[in-house]
């Protein structure tokens, strides 16, 4: 049945034009498989293996897991800090890529390789630098410990570089005549801003907000040792997802772990959804 | 006068882009500023839109004083070399902007837009993104946002630099004509000295910071001030220690007086011209000299033949008589 298709299909494959838009050469075949089973490997099959879990438990436990009060204070925090943080991002990490794209001062190459100590540094270590500088003992006199403060600044601190890093190189390709031509036609500088610069780089700061958003509402080793973790104040999803599972509540756990997965998932389409906006103006 | 420039003069560093300049560009004309790269002719245009600020000197357009107004008061069209594209708009909102800016009712907008279109031909690619127009393309629609506005004046900074050779020399003409329909006092930036003869009703001649001359492309052409501006508006060639173009070259085939013994010493014919390299009987430098194929058959010169040379009439402004001129 199948062996006339095939032979027919290669024999007119390369003839006919409304193929050419899918037909692959066998290299770019080979290419995209292992891209695939790549992807699957260490993707898809770990975020459907928690999918799993959730609905072994039903649609109950997922909703008396996530209606429990504990767990939904968490998540409120969560997804609340990390939706402050993130418009803190978009706004500061913009403004830092400007800075290090357009002006030049002093010390500017040491900024560039600083912004991406939040990268490399083990975010555990992270909290130590933070539990130090804003613990307790303070040497500046600021204590934030065991505060929704303290869940901010250590969530800042590991998602800064996000934006910056990702609207740097889109301001360094960006003409700047385009501003100077926006200029000569009457714009003013925040005209040029917004009507100019802004659709230019939405999509490098909304991928830049995207990721800085995952990461916070992930974020779990720069944040345990300032927030203290107390319950219903101060505790994250992460601290209670391992809690479920310290305890052998699996269940409960790929519970909060799907929705914070459902969460990701709307915030980066919502954010795509804005960018195409802002773009098209 | 439509743009009055006093002692403008700027630097960047250590490096004197302009020196103490002083310019009239009269009302409706296109006028080029022609030199070399580095010669500080950008820079002056700039300045003149606001997009660069002098040290010192003062700018006036029509009649007030810009010196100190920002680019977005100025009024001014500005077309860059490379195109400066508003990308993510399309080709009708590229030229809407300014009026938008302006704020124009929706109604106003549109019809100056399909009007601005009209003129620069792009009426069918209102809709298409700047991506998708060839550089020929793109450069009108960045004249045709510029003129939008109804700008005092209109800068160009080598606006056809980024273009090929053929695309160049049509929107050459085609700019030429636009002017002659639309009038508007014009200023454009070449370092292209074939486009500042063809297109511009008055030439500029900036060289190092500092204007060599100003004049019709006649003028320029036929009394160059300096040897800088008589080798920059065509080939040149050192005959008796003069220079002088290698068409303004008699030649002979029998001894006359004052004339510059040599022998032809290569022959090469290209269309209707022939260019001849002599070797003087001196020594020296081959000397060029152009002449048409016709006078060249006529005076049965060829390669290894014995010629005298000299000047047929005298063009280095120092040395020309007005009466030579009139």
């Amino acid at each position: 049945m199948t062996s006339p298709t095939l032979t027919q299909v290669r024999r007119r494959g390369p003839r006919r034009r409304a193929r050419a838009a899918t037909a692959l050469t066998p290299a770019a075949g080979v290419g995209l498989g292992i891209a695939l089973i790549w992807f699957s490997i260490l993707v898809l099959l770990p975020l459907s293996a928690v999918v799993i879990t959730t609905t072994e438990g039903g649609w109950a436990t997922f909703w008396e897991t996530i209606r429990q009060p504990q767990t939904w204070a968490a998540i409120k925090l969560t997804v609340g800090e990390a939706v402050l943080v993130t418009l803190t991002n978009v706004v500061f990490g913009t403004m830092i890529a400007w800075v290090l794209v357009r002006d030049r001062f002093w010390g500017k190459r040491v900024l560039e390789v600083i912004i991406d100590i939040p990268f490399a540094l083990p975010t555990i270590v992270a909290g130590l630098v933070l539990l130090a500088l804003y613990g307790p003992n303070s040497p500046i006199g600021v204590d934030v410990a065991n505060t929704r403060i303290a869940v901010y600044l250590a969530l800042l601190f590991v998602t800064t570089p996000f934006v910056v890093r990702t609207v740097q190189p889109v301001l360094l390709e960006l003409d700047p005549e385009t501003e100077q031509a926006a200029q000569s036609l009457g714009a003013s500088r925040f005209t040029t801003f917004r009507r100019i610069l802004i659709p230019a780089l939405a999509p490098a700061i909304t991928a830049g907000a995207a990721l800085s958003f995952a990461r916070a509402i992930s974020e779990y080793g720069s944040l345990v040792l300032l927030s203290g973790n107390l319950p219903m104040r101060t505790e994250v999803t992460s601290v209670r997802i391992l809690t479920y599972i310290e305890n052998g509540n699996m269940a409960a756990a790929a519970s909060v772990a799907s929705l914070l997965l459902l969460v990701a998932l709307f915030a980066i389409v919502a954010l795509d959804v804005i960018s195409r906006r802002v773009a098209r103006r | 006068m439509s743009i009055e420039i006093a002692g403008v003069s700027r630097r960047f560093g250590d490096f004197v882009a302009l020196e103490d300049i002083n310019l009239s560009v009269p009302t409706g004309q296109l006028t080029a500023l022609l030199g070399p790269s580095g010669g500080g002719k950008s820079t002056l245009l700039r300045i003149i839109a606001g997009l660069e600020n002098a040290d010192s000197g003062t700018v006036e357009i029509e009649g007030t004083d810009a010196t100190r107004l920002p680019a977005r008061k100025r009024n001014v069209g500005f077309v860059f070399q490379h195109y400066a594209a508003f990308k993510h708009m399309t080709v009708a909102r590229n030229v809407a902007f300014g009026l938008e800016i302006r704020k124009q009712s929706k109604k106003q907008v549109e019809e100056r837009v399909r009007e601005m279109l009209r003129l620069v031909h792009l009426e069918q690619f209102a809709d298409r993104y700047p991506a998708q127009l060839s550089g020929g393309q793109r450069q009108r629609m960045a004249l045709a946002r510029a003129l939008a506005i109804e700008p005092s004046v209109l800068l160009l900074d080598e606006p056809f630099g980024a273009l090929d050779a053929k695309v160049r020399k049509e929107l050459r003409d085609w700019l030429r004509r636009l002017h002659d329909d639309v009038h508007v006092t014009t200023v454009f930036v070449t370092h292209d000295q074939e486009e500042a003869l063809e297109v511009a009703d008055q030439i500029v001649v900036i060289n190092q910071g500092r204007i060599e001359q100003i004049g019709t492309p006649d003028e320029l052409y036929d009394q160059p001030a300096s040897d800088f501006v008589l080798s920059f508006l065509g080939p040149v060639t050192t005959l008796g220690g003069r220079l002088v173009r290698p068409h303004d070259i008699e030649v002979t085939t029998a001894p006359v007086p004052d004339a510059v013994p040599g022998t032809v010493t290569r022959w090469t014919r290209i269309g209707y011209e022939v260019r001849l390299e002599v070797t003087p009987v001196a020594g020296g430098e081959p000397i060029l000299v152009q002449l048409t194929r016709t006078e060249a058959l006529h005076r049965g010169l060829g390669e290894g033949i014995g010629v005298w040379l000299r000047e047929s009439s005298p063009v280095n402004g120092s040395a020309a008589p007005a009466a030579v001129l009139a």
